[in-house]
This record gives structure tokens, C-alpha cells and sequence, in this order.
């Protein structure tokens, strides 16, 4: 089917039933126990730099281990595979001195998944990738020099160009484009006017779906804003779906999700970790327990799609997919006339 | 739902330029510090959101809307709500939405230039997500009838929505509040227009928002505040029931609807709604009736004229007037008998006031010393009626005691030394002022004649403490039982208990720590019934500070062996020492004080008139805010007076030297050859045992050994004193104490800055090991560069002598016209030396104590004896050197 189709029966699944995003494409790359030279492959042999950990490489060293991971998670039930493309920015690959291959690894990823989604794809059910477009590691709202905290790392239209070469690549086998992991609403606007200009200028579009990080139990993503604050900051990306992920374990989540829940007129996603890293850095979650905690948000309603992050194994997303079977999702509210601005917080003008 | 929902947003616009002066000034001045905390006080105060406006002719205004954005979204009280981002500039609109994560407001678009570039700039504004003011204006005009606002608007409307998919609950028209009551007939119904086109906006585009600059319909009454609150009230009554629901609104400038004075209210809503043909008449007549009550603006309040002369006198002395003091004075001398009652009434009782209020901690010292400055008006009028009386009657006048206050010999600091002189005049005190530089002889013997009551010692170099010690030793000798007042900014309760108080026990001695403190410590000295219980409790404290400090066994500290293997390792392997643009001497004469003036650091100009806090927030502080901005404005227009006139000429001299380190020593070569020495610089390690890894430092660790480079030293000294202290004496001759001290304070400030800036200088271009450094003032006073300039007599080499090898070298007495007195104070005062020191690692420290075994390697290496070292090095010494 195209990408029409895909995404039409997508929508259809999804008002029937909470749909199934995939799991954690690092904790399972580790089961590989891939060495250094792994990463580098005959193509990095001689780089200089250390390249062991940036997963997205892999796209083009090990594109068969990424393609495993990707079947595990159709295998396990998802309806979409994330593509490792988490870092696949010039300004993310610079810390490997990659900035070059970045477009290419990016590209590389999406059409990996597309080639494993199209394995299970069939006409009731279709698989869909969605391209992981990672918050880069610099931030545009904050100073890393607490001396100067005028002073920004990047500027927002450096952002936006390095998203847009990261969009422009990974298009072609793209059915949704993922801002995920957003710790700085500013960088997450930057990608979602890299969309709207590259959909202005290639003539083409897709739906967007975002996803914020709220970092700690103080409720505000890294930047400092609540979770109703980040939506409307990010609402005029219409997107497909808003949510969140990473940071948090199921049981810290919740709540915020719900807060989301109530003012998102879309639907919504949460891909919690697997709990917190203990102190060997695993996640100590069981597929189980996860499971059992997902589904009360099916059952409350306040959640359209569910997946996992951080920890999260196939393993998760079988019993997670398992135990939200027969749930209905959340219904879309629809929401009064009002301008929602933001700063930190809400303001509603009514 | 859970949120709340407002319906009327009340946008703050304190943080435009073009609607405040004072934030204009700031952003000019580029005081963004300053500039932040305006922000903070509005949300504060309420705004829900605020409105940033950059767009002035003299700013670039791209870059001022980004710096001041990136600074606010640090500040989470300021962040926390939206921000307006405000400019006719699309330039400037779109860096600022670059600048924002949260959803703002572009201010605004319109359909001025026609429909196509109206829709690219709200495509963009959505795709930034942003909501949107979209001013009634079109390709003819600005939209002044309600048909014309409806139409622009509606239209406005259709294409956003339609064309651009614009959400219309992001629209938010302003369809212009104009001036009424002008005076011009088509004028009248602009009020009426703003309503009516409200309600049919609201009406006609669902969704959308309406808002507008409520200050402009009450224009024409600029200057009568309480008839433009009353306007701007009665406009929000009828405005808001139609459908605005935000507007740029000062709080402050609002009365309570129902509070209007009746016959106001109904005045001005006959011009409001347009009711009568004479209703601008009738507003412009009765508005007369409350011009000036409750005004908010600056207006100068006069009344205070039309009371009785002692309370004319009081308010004088209160806030420091001196424009009609010699007038009330000389009404008030022809209502007494004597000229000395007008000092003893109502001067005294006005000065009363301002001490209670001092004490009470509602004046501030720079309020204090301009209230002195009018108590010494009157007198100074009262004097020659008072010399006139004495001749014809013979009397004696009488004081509430007399005070002598003198610079230690040695130091030449007396700033806080005339302050304390200053506050005790003004209550009652006589003061005998010796000025600086006094050698003991001199204190002492012109306390014996002046019969005083009680002397007072200040200094600001440590060798000045030594030289109290020696003042209070000569008084015991001597049989002097006068009080003795120790004050400075090097002095502490610690030293005077520990050295001065054991040698003097005729009489009390006080450490006075500021010049508040002054006036209640000279009243218990000279009262005979508190006198004895505050000398007991004065030396019981002194007791207990003398038993703390013996009781505490002194800190371990390394032996200097153990702390010389342990000193600060640079790695010299790797690094090669950059060699001067121009080595040797240079002397600097073409110093511009304009320029310099851009290089102050303001605090330390505060903590000399004892305003602690740091500026610029301390103009904005709750207590100390309103004297701090009083004492700035007199300081900046002195400033400008000080640079037209050239009251000040500065005069400094670099030299670079060839140098190596040897052990703790700096050898300065005599030529790059490095065969010859010209001088050494001693330098002193820290002994005290630290819990960090930087080592034990010395100065020497700075500079490269012999074996590891070709390095180099540097030296300075500058003064901005050349003037000060003939201008300083001119304003004390003439009885303005203010003036005085003013002078001195600011060029303290010059010397500081011209020393700053020669610093960069140096970096940049003369030694030149930075040639591309670019950093704001306040990077510099945050000293975020390589390299450092370290002065004799301070923390990291606490050895005043070392001056005179650095005036050697640097030939600094003939370049500069700056010397040093026996203590080796710099005189000017207004003067600064120091080292340089180039390697990045380079930072200040502080010695701390030291252990004799380096005071003996110390005085071995300077050719002194243990005894001289010891003198010297005093303050930092751990160990008593008297101790057996």
C-alpha cells in the first residue's frame, strides 16, 4: 500500500484501538554486544574518533542488526517502528566528527525500517515508520555558561537547517516525522518550521507527531515549562499526536499524561521508560508490570497511542500490546474557543 | 477543563522603549542587567504579559530584542508568561520569535503594505507559532472611524483565516484608541469609534480578540493624572462590555470606577461617549480643579513652601535642599533673639529628624551628607552674626563635644574618614578635621590644644594598622585619656582587641565599623552616666575576641618546604611564553576620561557611601533603591561636569619586562639576553593546608623558571588623582562636604576603571597576547580573560614594599607623578598599581597566614631583618612574632 493508504488505515486502527508504537532501539542494540569495531565497520576503520555508541551509525555498519531490532518489535505487535535515526543531525554527529554522513545515516534508517515494516505489512494491517528526529544535544533556550545566561550555543536558524537536511533525507521512506524527546520546546519549534519549509518548498507533506520530556517530578520539561505550557507552544504543528516520553518511568508519568490528556485536542502517546535506571544503569521493569501499568491508561482513557522507551524490549511491547488488546482508545476532545499562549506556564484568553 | 481562563489580559508595557524612558536609558546604556529586573517588577506587579519593544533610532534594535529575550528566558519569575514580542521592524519581530519556546505574540502585522506581504508575515508568524495584533490599517491608512476599523478588520479577517489558515482565535485586532477631547471636532467621536467597532468586530470575526494602548485616548491631559485615570476607567467600562478584552494598560494609572469623583466621572464620560457638544470644555474647566492631586508624575510638588519656617527648615534638611535655605534661615534668625537659637532649634530639630530617620534605617548616608550640606549652608549664613554677637557680648559658644579625626600617617584614604566627619557634624558634633598623612605628634598635640573629646584614627592600607597601634602606645605614654575611635576599611574588631586595645587602657577604645555607627558610640562616650557601663561592655568584648582567637589553636599550615614541593605546577613543557609588542616602558598621557568612564564598575562606588548591594540592582533595591538612584543621578551628573571640565588628568606607565622565576622569586632581566638582573620580585607561598588541588601558590608559580622559557612580567601604575584632591578641597572649602567627598569617590572609580582598561590594552595590543579579545565591561568586571594584575599590599602579595621595586622600574614617580609615602601608600589616592601576569593559569589567590619559617626565608631574600618582616608582613602572620 502507499503512504496514503498506510496512514489512512492507521488513523482508522487508531480510533479503534490504542495503537502500538515500538520499544527501545539502544537497550536492544546491546544484546548485540557490539565492539568498536563493529560501529566502525570497514567504512570507519581509520576515523579518528571514538565511534562505539552512536547507534545511528550503525544504519551504515551494521544495517542487518538494525533491521533485527526493528523485526523483534513487528514480531512483538507494534503497528510502528521508530527509525534509529535519534542522532542523525549534522550538529548531533559532530561529537563523532560525522557531521558529513549525517543526511546518509538519516536516510539509511528510515529505509531500513521501511524494508522490515514492509515484511509485515499486510492489507488489514499496516506498519508504519515513523522518523525519529532527536532534540540534538544543544539546547536553544538555555546557556551552558551559567556566568553569561544570555549567551546561546547555537543560533534557532542552525537548528532548523540541520533538521530540515535530517527531514529532507529521511522523507522518502517516512510515513510520520517524530519530534521526540523534547527537553527544549525551542529546538522542537525549530524542527516543526524545518516541516512546514521543507513541505513549502518540496511541495510535499506529512503529519507530524510530537513528544515531550518532562524531566523530573517538578512536572517541567528542561526548559521549564509545564506540560499544558509546552503543548500550546507546539500546538500549531497540528500534529497527528502529542505525548510524552523518556525521563520518567510509567508510575512518575502518569499524571502528566493525564494533564495532557485534558487539553490536547489530538490524540495522545506515552512511551514511558522501562521505571528509573538502577544503580548498574539497568531498567528493572518488567514486561509484566509495565504491561499492567499501561493498561489502566487504556482503561481511564486518557492515552491513543502507547509504546516504550528507555529499557523498554520486545519483550514489553508484546506484553504491553497484549494487554491493551481490546481496549478503546481515548476520545479526542474537542476544546472551547480560547488563545493559549505560553511562557513558562498556560495563559488562556477566552 | 482544568485551566483558568482570563478575560480581560492587561499587557505590561514597562519593557518598551518607546513607551518608557527609564527602560530606554537602560538599553541604551546597555544595563541589560538592569533592564531584566524592569521585566521582573512587572510580572511582579501583575502583567500577564509583557510587551518588548527595541525599535530606536540609536539601537540596533535586531540585536537589543535577542540579548534582552535570551537573558528573560533565564529568569523562570520573568519566563513564566508570554511574551509580546513588539516592533514595526519584521526583521526584528522574527529574531525575537527565534528567541522564545513559548507561544507569543507578534506586535504586529498589518495589511499597510498590501495584501501579499500581509500574508508571507502571517504565514511566518504561524509557522513559529505565534498568535498575532493585527493593527487596523491598510494600503489608504490607519482606520479612524468605526466603518473603516470594521472594514480593514473584517478583511483582515477573511484573507487570515481563508487564505493563510490562520487560527482566528489568535487574531487579535487593534482597531486604534486615538486622542479625544483635543480640541478638534472630528476628534470628539474617536472613543465612541473604538467601542462601537469593537462590538461589531467581535461580532463579525468569531474567535478573534480585541486590544488597544489605552494611554493615547487620554493624551491631550498629559500632565493632570487624575483626569487620565479617570478617562482610562471610564473607557475600560464601556470597552470591555463591548469586547476588548486585552489592552496595554499601566495599573497604576487606573482609579476604581465607582471611586471617580462624581462630578469627574460624569465629565469625562461625556467625553468618552461623546455626549455633548461642550464636553471638552467643560472636562478642560473642571479638570484644573484636580490637577496635581495624587499625581503620579514627576511634577515638582512645592507646597511644602507655604508652611512655617521650622518646618520649611526641617523638610530642607530632609531631602537635602538647598535652594532656599538661606532665605528660611535668615527668616528664622529674625524670630529669635540669638543667631545661635536658629542652630538650636529649628536646624538641630530638623537634623533630629534626619538622625532618626538615618538610625531607623529610612535615610540613607548619601541623603544624610546632602542634609549636612544644607545644615552647613545655614551656618555658614548664620556665622557672621553669630562673630558679631561674640565681639559685642563676649560669649563662648558651646558643642555637643568635639571630635578629631585624622588619616594614620602613612595613608592617604580619607573618604570614609569625612563621612564619619560628616554624620557627626550634623549632630552637633565639632569637628577638627586633620585631614591625612597626620604623624602621631601632630594628632596628639593638637588634641591637647584643641581640648577634643575624642579622637578618631582611620586608615585603609594594612600598614596603617600598625601605625594605630603606635598612636595609642604614644597616648598611654603620654598620659592621654581621650577615647580613641578606630575606623578604616583594613581595620576589625579582631586587630583592635588583639594589638591596639592591650597597649591603651586610659581611656575606651571603639572599633566603629561604619558611619552609622559613629553617632550613637561619640553620644555613650561623652555622656558621663552611660560612659562607664559602655567601656565595660567594650572591654569585655574585646575580652572574649582575644580569648576566641587564643583559645582556637592556629590552623596547621606546611612547613615552606613541604609547601614550596606542593606549589602550583604549570606545565611549561608545552607552552611558549608570549613575547611583547613592545617591551620595556611605555607611558601612558592620551587617556580620554569619556572613555574611560565606559569602564567603571559602579559597586564598589555604592559600598564607599556604605549602600551595600551590587549594582545596578541595588537602584532597584526595596530599601536602599530610592538614596542609591538619588546619589547616582548626582553622581552622573558630576560625571559629565568631571569629564566636560577635565577636573581629572590620569597618567599611567606599562613596563614588560624579561622575567624567570627562581623559587619564590620573579628575576626581571635587565635584557633579553637574561644574563643580567635588573630586580627581583619576592613573592609569598601559601602555608594553609587547602582542600583543593591547586597547590600551594605563590606568584612566582605564574612565571616560567629559568630552564623552561623565555618568559616575561609586566608592571603598571595609573592615577586619575592629578586634580582630585584641589577640587575635593575647593567643594570642603565652600562648605559642600558632598561635592567633596563625590569627587574623591569617583576618581577611586577612575583610577579602578583606567586600570581595567589598561589591562585590556595590555592583552590586546602593547603585550598583545590576546589581539582578539572582545569582551563586554561586565566581562571584565567578571575578570573572564587570560591573565591577571595582582598589587602589592593585596591578597596574593600582601607586601606593600614590594611597590617601591615596581616605582623603580617603572620609573613610575617621573612618568606618572604618582609616589608613595612611608607606608607605601600611592598618593594621588586615586591611583592603582600592579603586576601582570599573562599565563592562562594565572588567577588571584589569597596567601593567607604564613609560618615564621617563611617570614625568615622572606627577609633573607629582601635583605631585612626577622623584625622588619615581621612588621611588614603583620596581618598575615600566624604566629604572634611577640609571643616568647
Amino acid at each position: 500500500m502507499n503512504r496514503e493508504q498506510r496512514l489512512e488505515k492507521l488513523t482508522q486502527a487508531a480510533d479503534e484501538r490504542v495503537i502500538i508504537l515500538d520499544g527501545a532501539m539502544g537497550t536492544e542494540l546491546q544484546t548485540f554486544k557490539l565492539t568498536e569495531e563493529d560501529f566502525r565497520g570497514e567504512q570507519f576503520k581509520d576515523v579518528n574518533s571514538f565511534l562505539k555508541g552512536n547507534n545511528d551509525l550503525l544504519n551504515l555498519t551494521k544495517p542487518d542488526v538494525v533491521k533485527e531490532v526493528h523485526r523483534r518489535y513487528f514480531k512483538a505487535g507494534a503497528d510502528i517502528a521508530e527509525t534509529n535515526t535519534f542522532s542523525a543531525t549534522t550538529i548531533a554527529q559532530a561529537d563523532y566528527a560525522l557531521e558529513s554522513l549525517a543526511a546518509e545515516i538519516a536516510r539509511e534508517g528510515a529505509k531500513l525500517a521501511r524494508e522490515v515494516a514492509d515484511e509485515f505489512e499486510t492489507e488489514d494491517s499496516p506498519k508504519a515508520v515513523w522518523a525519529a528526529i532527536g532534540p540534538t544535544n544543544k539546547t536553544l533556550s538555555l546557556s551552558p555558561n551559567v556566568n553569561d545566561p544570555g549567551y546561546r550555543e547555537v543560533t534557532f536558524e542552525h537548528v532548523a537547517e540541520a533538521y530540515k537536511e535530517q527531514i529532507a533525507a529521511m522523507a522518502e521512506f517516512s510515513d510520520v516525522f517524530l519530534i521526540e524527546t523534547i527537553f527544549d520546546t525551542l529546538n522542537a519549534k525549530a524542527a516543526i518550521k524545518a516541516v512546514k519549509d521543507w513541505e513549502f518548498e518540496s511541495g510535499e507533506s506529512r503529519p507530524i507527531v510530537l513528544s515531550g520530556t518532562i524531566t523530573d517530578q517538578s512536572g517541567r520539561t528542561l526548559s521549564g515549562q509545564t506540560t499544558e505550557a509546552f503543548w500550546y507552544s507546539v500546538r500549531h504543528a497540528k500534529p497527528w499526536a502529542v505525548g510524552l516520553n523518556c525521563a520518567l518511568g510509567a508510575d512518575l508519568m502518569r499524571q502528566y499524561v493525564v494533564a495532557l490528556s485534558r487539553v490536547a485536542d489530538t490524540r495522545v502517546l506515552a512511551y514511558p521508560n522501562a521505571g528509573l535506571p538502577n544503580e548498574f544503569g539497568e531498567y528493572d521493569v518488567t514486561p509484566e508490570e509495565q504491561a499492567k501499568h499501561l493498561k489502566g491508561w487504556a482503561e481511564d482513557g486518557i492515552v491513543n497511542v502507547l509504546g516504550g522507551c528507555c529499557g523498554t524490549t520486545p519483550s514489553h511491547i508484546d506484553a504491553i500490546a497484549k494487554s491493551v488488546k481490546s481496549s478503546k482508545p481515548r476520545i479526542v476532545p474537542e476544546v472551547n474557543e480560547a488563545m493559549r499562549l505560553s511562557g513558562l506556564e498556560p495563559f488562556v484568553l477566552g | 477543563m482544568t485551566e483558568t481562563t482570563a478575560t480581560f489580559v492587561n499587557v505590561g508595557e514597562r519593557t518598551n522603549v518607546t513607551g518608557s524612558a527609564r527602560f530606554k536609558k537602560l538599553i541604551l546604556n546597555d544595563d541589560y542587567a538592569a533592564a531584566v529586573e524592569v521585566a521582573r517588577q512587572q510580572v511582579e506587579n501583575g502583567a500577564q504579559i509583557i510587551d518588548i519593544n527595541m525599535d530606536e533610532g540609536m539601537l540596533d534594535g535586531e540585536k537589543a530584542m535577542v540579548t534582552f529575550l535570551n537573558l528573560i528566558a533565564a529568569e523562570p519569575d520573568i519566563a513564566r508568561v508570554p511574551i509580546m514580542i513588539d516592533s514595526s521592524k519584521w526583521h526584528v519581530i522574527e529574531a525575537g520569535l527565534q528567541c522564545v519556546q513559548g507561544k507569543a505574540i507578534v506586535n504586529s502585522i498589518s495589511l499597510k503594505e498590501g495584501e501579499e506581504q500581509f500574508i508571507e508575515q502571517a504565514r511566518k508568524v504561524m509557522s513559529y507559532g505565534a498568535a498575532a495584533v493585527v493593527m487596523a490599517f491598510d494600503e489608504v491608512g490607519q482606520a479612524d472611524t468605526a466603518d473603516r476599523k470594521v472594514e480593514i478588520c473584517t478583511r483582515a479577517y477573511k484573507v487570515l483565516t481563508e487564505k493563510v489558515g490562520f487560527d482566528p482565535n489568535d487574531i487579535i485586532f487593534d482597531p486604534n484608541i486615538f486622542a479625544v477631547a483635543t480640541g478638534i471636532e472630528e476628534h470628539n467621536n474617536y472613543a465612541v469609534d473604538f467601542i462601537e467597532a469593537t462590538k461589531r468586530i467581535r461580532e463579525q470575526c468569531p474567535g478573534c480578540h480585541v486590544s488597544g494602548g489605552l494611554s493615547n485616548v487620554s493624551f491631550s491631559f498629559r500632565g493632570n493624572e487624575p483626569v487620565r485615570r479617570a478617562m482610562h476607567s471610564v473607557f475600560l467600562y464601556h470597552a470591555i462590555p463591548a469586547g476588548m478584552d486585552m489592552g496595554i494598560v499601566n495599573a497604576g494609572q487606573l482609579d476604581i470606577y465607582d471611586q471617580i469623583d462624581a462630578e469627574l466621572r460624569e465629565a469625562v464620560e461625556d467625553v468618552i461617549l461623546n455626549r455633548r457638544d461642550d464636553a471638552t470644555e467643560r472636562l478642560l474647566e473642571l479638570a484644573e480643579k484636580f490637577r496635581g492631586q495624587k499625581g503620579q508624575v514627576q511634577v515638582k510638588d512645592m507646597s511644602w513652601r507655604e508652611q512655617p519656617v521650622n518646618k520649611r527648615i526641617e523638610h530642607a534638611l530632609v531631602q537635602g535642599i538647598t535652594e532656599f535655605i538661606v532665605e528660611d534661615t535668615e527668616e528664622a534668625r529674625q524670630g529669635f533673639e540669638r543667631p545661635l537659637h536658629v542652630i538650636e532649634g529649628p536646624l538641630m530639630d530638623g537634623m533630629n529628624v534626619v538622625g532618626d530617620l538615618f538610625g531607623a534605617g529610612k535615610m540613607f548616608l548619601p541623603q544624610v551628607v546632602k542634609s549636612a550640606r544644607v545644615m552647613k549652608a545655614a551656618v555658614a549664613h548664620l556665622l557672621p552674626f553669630m562673630e558679631k554677637e561674640k565681639e559685642e557680648l563676649g560669649t563662648v559658644d558651646e558643642s555637643n563635644g568635639k571630635v578629631l579625626m585624622a588619616t594614620v600617617k602613612g595613608d592617604v584614604h580619607d573618604i570614609g574618614k569625612n563621612i564619619v566627619g560628616v554624620v557627626l557634624a550634623c549632630n552637633g558634633y565639632e569637628i577638627i578635621d586633620l585631614g591625612v598623612m597626620v604623624p602621631a605628634e601632630t594628632i596628639l598635640e593638637e588634641a591637647i590644644k584643641q581640648k577634643v573629646d575624642v579622637i578618631g584614627l582611620s586608615g585603609l592600607i594594612t600598614p596603617s594598622l600598625d601605625e594605630m597601634v603606635f598612636v595609642a602606645a604614644e597616648m598611654q605614654r603620654r598620659e592621654i585619656d581621650l577615647p580613641l575611635m578606630i575606623g578604616g576599611a583594613t581595620t576589625s574588631p579582631a586587630h583592635t582587641a588583639v594589638k591596639i586595645e592591650p597597649v591603651f587602657n586610659l581611656a575606651p577604645i571603639i572599633h566603629v565599623l561604619d558611619a552609622s555607627r559613629a553617632v550613637p558610640v561619640v553620644g555613650q562616650l561623652l555622656s558621663d552616666e552611660e560612659r562607664p557601663a559602655f567601656w565595660e561592655n567594650t572591654k569585655a568584648n574585646f575580652e572574649r575576641i582575644r580569648e576566641r582567637r587564643s583559645g582556637g589553636v592556629a590552623k596547621p599550615r606546611y612547613p615552606i618546604e613541604e609547601a614550596r614541593e606542593k606549589r602550583t605546577q604549570i606545565d611549561w613543557s608545552d607552552y611558549t611564553p608570549p613575547k611583547p609588542l613592545q617591551p620595556g616602558l611605555t607611558t601612558i598621557d592620551d587617556v580620554d576620561l569619556a572613555e574611560l568612564a565606559r569602564y567603571i564598575d559602579w559597586t564598589p562606588f555604592f559600598m564607599s557611601w556604605d549602600l551595600k548591594g551590587t549594582y545596578p540592582a541595588i537602584l532597584e533595591d526595596e530599601k536602599r533603591g530610592e538614596a542609591a538612584r538619588t546619589l547616582w543621578a548626582d553622581a552622573q551628573a558630576m560625571l559629565q561636569q568631571l569629564i566636560g571640565e577635565q577636573w581629572l588628568t590620569c597618567k599611567g606607565v606599562v613596563g614588560l619586562w624579561p622575567a624567570n622565576a627562581d623559587g619564590d622569586d620573579i628575576i626581571v632581566w635587565n635584557s633579553e639576553e637574561r644574563d643580567e638582573e635588573a630586580a627581583r620580585f619576592f613573592s609569598i607561598r601559601q602555608q594553609m593546608i587547602k582542600d583543593n588541588d591547586r597547590g600551594q601558590t605563590a606568584l612566582s608559580d605564574f612565571i616560567a623558571p629559568t630552564d623552561e622559557g623565555k618568559d616575561w612580567v609586566g608592571g603598571f601604575v595609573v592615577t586619575a588623582g592629578h586634580g582630585e584632591l584641589e577640587k575635593a578641597k575647593e567643594f570642603a572649602d565652600a562648605g559642600d562636604d558632598y561635592s567633596s567627598i563625590m569627587v574623591k569617590a569617583l576618581a577611586d572609580r577612575f583610577a579602578e576603571a583606567f586600570a581595567e582598561m589598561l589591562h585590556e590594552r595590555v592583552r590586546k595590543s602593547i603585550w598583545g597576547y590576546v589581539p582578539d579579545e572582545a569582551f563586554d565591561n561586565e566581562a571584565l568586571i567578571k575578570e573572564e580573560f587570560d591573565g591577571i594584575r595582582p598589587a602589592p599590599g593585596y591578597p596574593s602579595q600582601p607586601d606593600h614594599t614590594e611597590k617601591e621595586t615596581l616605582f623603580d622600574l617603572l620609573e613610575a614617580r617621573e612618568r606618572t607623578g604618582v609616589d608613595l609615602t612611608t607606608s607605601c601608600a600611592m598618593t594621588p589616592p586615586a591611583s592603582v598599581s600592579g603586576l601582570y601576569f599573562s599565563h592562562p593559569d594565572s588567577a588571584y589567590f589569597a596567601v593567607g597566614r604564613i609560618e615564621k619559617d617563611q617570614v625568615g626565608s622572606y627577609a633573607e631574600r629582601k635583605g631585612w631583618d626577622l623584625r622588619k618582616a615581621e612588621r611588614w608582613l603583620g596581618p598575615i602572620l600566624n604566629y604572634d612574632p611577640n609571643a616568647l
